[in-house]
């Protein structure tokens, strides 16, 4: 009897935590959607961010979660909020003007995305959806991910270097300074 | 598993990915529609980290991390184009980038 209230007691804990988290997702999404200042804007992903690592602690996820705070919360919103800084954030209001055709197509062209994925979720949730595998406690852990990177996706893990290698070239290439004769 | 099911996660993954396409779609700053691709990127990886959870299954987490990899490539690749297109003096704004357009 105990051990039943306990559980539906750790249930309604992570529903309630599902729940904040959801909603400070969709909220921070919007918020960085519609936010004029492009510095505001890339704030609002940090809670974005956070809100998704929150969810992937639920789903069991535990490395990928610590890695998403650490490789975007505190590396790629970080180089975002320096090139807004350099550049001198220019606040561009999305609805100026009243809405246009282009903000209109691009409501209802979101909102069919949104409607027909969730349509065939909402087929699907009934049998395919519905069943949910039992993990032990080691799914998600960095020892687990680091065995699975460097058995069965040795390939992925390899070329993951060569790209961020590629990536770290060209991005010092496009920002760097050019020649003279290339200036213009 | 505790909590709600796998089909919430997945609705949930969708409607941030429409609010993301959504705002590339409608802002015509740049480093906005970074911002909304990276939120696009990363309703892709609840949706895979919520698959991989649902399967009992550690492949979707490696496809996430990779996922993420690409998305700090990718932001990288598209910050240094800003700022190479702002040294040409040129107005941050999609609609005034028109020298390539045939």
């Amino acid at each position: 009897m105990d051990l039943v209230l306990a559980a539906s007691a750790a249930n309604i804990l992570v529903w309630i935590v599902w729940i904040v988290a959801a909603l400070a997702l969709l909220a921070s999404g919007i918020a960085v959607v519609l936010f004029a200042n492009p510095f505001y804007s890339a704030l609002a992903l940090i809670g974005n961010l956070a809100s998704l690592a929150v969810l992937y602690l639920l789903l069991d996820a535990e490395f990928v979660a610590a890695a998403q705070v650490l490789v975007y919360a505190g590396a790629v919103v970080v180089m975002f909020l320096f090139v807004i800084a350099y550049l001198g954030g220019r606040a561009d209001a999305p609805w100026a003007g009243g809405p246009t055709l282009q903000s209109v197509a691009a409501v209802a062209a979101a909102a069919a995305i949104a409607l027909e994925v969730v349509v065939v979720i909402a087929l699907k949730a009934d049998d395919a959806l519905s069943t949910t595998a039992d993990v032990g406690e080691s799914f998600g852990s960095p020892a687990e991910i680091g065995m699975l990177f460097l058995s069965d996706h040795l390939l992925a893990f390899e070329v993951t270097s060569i790209v961020l290698l590629v990536a770290a070239v060209g991005g010092v290439i496009l920002g760097g300074s050019m020649p003279k004769e290339q200036e213009d | 598993m505790l909590g709600p099911g796998i089909a919430s996660y997945l609705i949930l993954s969708v409607v941030l990915f429409a609010t993301g396409a959504f705002g590339v779609l409608i802002r015509r700053s740049p480093l906005i529609i970074l911002l909304a691709l990276e939120i696009m990127l990363n309703a892709g990886n609840l949706a895979l980290i919520a698959f991989a959870r649902q399967q009992g299954d550690g492949d979707g987490q490696i496809f996430a991390l990779t996922v993420m990899v690409v998305a700090a490539a990718e932001a990288v690749l598209g910050l240094g184009l800003i700022v190479a297109v702002s040294r040409k003096r040129v107005e941050l704004d999609v609609d005034a980038l028109t020298s390539l357009k045939g």
